[in-house]
């Protein structure tokens, strides 16, 4: 009765399910969370798929314990991850936290809609990226995805499991409603064609394994429970052994690690999209559906002659500080559109060193951009 | 009686990081007190320590996961059930143990707590209970008695504590006990059988916190917190958990009161999917 794990094939599918088949292509066995639009039909394909393929799902009393009951499932082995949007990923950000400090590997998907608060619960926004980046108290770093479509909620779906297990750390899925409920065609590639990235196993004997003894690029390998190691994890700050150290010193040693394992190795996690860069005078900088809007615009302004160019951002943390440094210096100014007053701006602002100009087009939410907003600032940018 | 154990001897090595004591517990705490009757359970029940899970939040009881060499998780405060509840379910050959305080289990995890029994998920949880929040202070909480003093009550506890056995059978547990730390033997006993039920099994080990609860409460020493567990305990098994609440200075009934037998979460799941031809 067991479907095929993958369901090779092409089909028509909203971008929430497309991410759950995803997950699912990439692994993925065990799924917490809790309803929340527009999420819920990662939980709902999730429930239903998740039996088909041995693993389980759990709907959980609320965002702290499906956060948790994800942690927990990855320390027993399996690849696991939740959903949720705006309010769930508020209570998520305390035990991603965790995640972080325990250095477990696991994918949250934020579908993104209008906040603060209840907001808009079916409608799109941006609104939670600066979150996503800084949320959870304290200090770290974080790698986060932007999908703009169902394919890509599919294929960056495996991205982020691969990239959660080799850098041993939770991995955001920062779509949007948009980009959520929209249905298209998504192709499913059969599995020999999909390529995974295995947890990194222990090398040494069982009574010599250090949980956080990191490898040359800062990842420690990780021994999962049950499996001998008899291990000790806290979140609170701890040495190579796992256990707690009360001291500047620790703390400093830890956080700069948790920090650099993905600074560090930003040339292989950033994705971006670049079109047309060369020669620009302008470029667009943005993610998920906004950059999707933004594509009409930059076709409508170079059939004008405009020399407009395209810099979408796939991962938009860690941020591509170099790329954005490097592009500034050759055009007059990078146009942002986001679904909130101004977040990714701001980092693109830094980037840019005042060697472009930066002009923000703030939206609310609610919807998307009209792409006369984004072709007028292109024009006004251009003169 | 002039031999001294050696370390080879000592029971609970095996299952002991000796090189993190001494402990973090004040002189008088009963949790190591609990902690050892777990070990010692953990021992006598042959369990494979391999197969041994150990969860804990936040709180001095929570620190006991950092002492048990075992796969020890210390998560944050009240998510400890949660984080068992997707390591057990993602690991069913493990046996999955949350040791934590009564503030992390009751107040902040209290909806944890209280799903996770509705579930019935294969897990033992043991609350430590000492009547208030050791970490910080020792301030009130959801299980402080009325009328107790500490430093968030100067004028004496106003709110109803919860009746912690009556809160955990209510929800659903199939196993509920209750005992203090001078009830070793029993409490021991208790674990073993609490650690082979199947479902979820609940201990709640009534412990001194004499450093701060104590002190404010007319019993200043561990010592006489014990004198009063010793003489106010009452022994009442099968006792209907509704009848058990703890009043300041009164009664403490002890002994277990609920052991029933009702499908687990995972057993639930396996019948529907028989149900649904997919097994």
């Amino acid at each position: 009765m067991e479907k095929s794990k993958v369901l090779t094939g092409e089909f028509f599918m909203n971008g929430d399910e497309a991410l759950a088949e995803g997950a699912i292509s990439a692994g993925c066995r065990f799924f917490a969370g809790y309803p929340i639009t527009p999420a819920t039909e990662i939980a709902e394909r999730m429930a239903e798929r998740m039996p088909e393929v041995g693993g389980t799902y759990i709907q959980m009393e609320d965002e702290l314990g499906s956060m948790n009951a994800v942690l927990g499932a990855s320390w027993g082995g399996v690849k696991a991850m939740t959903a949720t949007s705006g309010p769930g990923f508020s209570l998520m950000m305390e035990n991603l936290g965790l995640g972080i400090m325990l250095e477990t590997p696991c994918v949250l998907a934020n579908i993104q809609r209008a906040g603060p608060s209840t907001g808009l619960p079916t409608a799109v926004g941006q609104g939670d990226m600066m979150q996503a980046r800084y949320g959870s108290h304290g200090c770290y770093s974080i790698i986060a995805i932007s999908p703009n479509s169902p394919q890509e909620m599919y294929d960056l779906a495996i991205k982020t499991f691969n990239l959660s297990e080799k850098y041993r750390t939770p991995v955001l899925i920062m779509a949007d409603a948009v980009v959520g409920h929209m249905s298209e065609k998504v192709v499913i590639p059969s599995p020999h064609k999909i390529v995974l990235f295995p947890r990194r196993k222990p090398t040494v004997p069982k009574d010599k394994y250090l949980p956080y003894q990191p490898d040359a690029d800062l990842v420690p390998p990780m021994a999962n429970a049950g499996e001998g190691y008899r291990f000790h994890v806290t979140g609170l700050t701890h040495d190579e052994r796992g256990y707690p150290q009360d001291s500047a010193e620790a703390q400093d040693r830890l956080v700069r690690r948790l920090v650099a394992k993905i600074e560090q190795n930003k040339d292989d996690i950033v994705m971006l999209e670049e079109d047309g860069l060369d020669n620009a005078a302008v470029v667009v900088c943005a993610y998920g559906i906004s950059a999707r809007v933004s594509r009409y615009a930059i076709e409508k302004a170079r059939a004008e002659g405009i020399k407009v160019g395209m810099l979408r951002l796939v991962t938009v943390w860690p941020f591509p500080d170099k790329r954005i440094g490097e592009i500034a210096p050759n055009i007059k100014a990078f146009i942002v559109p986001e679904l909130n007053a101004g977040q990714i701006v701001l980092e693109v602002e830094r980037c840019a060193h005042g060697k472009a100009e930066t002009v923000l087009l703030p939206h609310m939410g609610g919807g998307v951009h009209r792409p006369e907003v984004i072709l007028n600032a292109i024009r006004r940018a251009a003169k | 009686m002039s031999e001294v154990m050696t370390r080879p001897d000592y029971p609970v090595s095996d299952c002991l990081r000796e090189e993190r004591m001494p402990h973090i517990w004040c002189p008088g705490c009963g949790t190591g007190t609990v902690l050892n009757c777990f070990l010692n359970a953990v021992v006598k029940s042959g369990i494979d320590l391999d197969k041994l899970a150990v969860v804990s939040g936040i709180g001095c009881a929570g620190r006991a996961a950092g002492y048990i060499k075992v796969d020890s998780f210390h998560t944050t405060h009240g998510r400890a059930i949660p984080f068992a509840t997707g390591l057990k379910l993602a690991k069913p050959e493990l046996k999955v143990v949350i040791f934590s305080g009564d503030g992390d289990l009751i107040a902040i995890g209290g909806n944890h707590l209280i799903h996770a029994a509705r579930r019935n998920i294969d897990i033992t949880v043991i609350c430590v209970n000492n009547f208030n929040y050791g970490m910080t202070g020792g301030q009130m909480g959801p299980t402080t008695p009325l009328t107790a003093r500490t430093s968030t009550s100067p004028l004496g506890n106003t709110e109803q504590p919860f009746n912690v056995p009556h809160l955990a059978a209510t929800c659903g547990a199939v196993y509920v006990a209750r005992w203090t730390s001078l009830h070793v033997r029993p409490l021991e006993r208790t674990m073993m059988e609490a650690l082979n039920k199947k479902g979820f099994s609940f201990v709640e080990v009534i412990t001194p916190c004499p450093t701060l609860y104590g002190r404010n409460n007319k019993q200043p020493s561990g010592l006489d917190q014990m004198r009063y567990y010793k003489e106010m305990s009452v022994i009442q098994n099968g006792a209907d958990p509704k009848d058990v609440g703890i009043d300041l200075g009164g009664k403490i009934i002890v002994g277990k009161f609920v052991d029933i037998e009702r499908p687990t979460f995972t057993e639930l799941q396996e019948e529907a999917l028989k149900r649904a031809g997919k097994q």
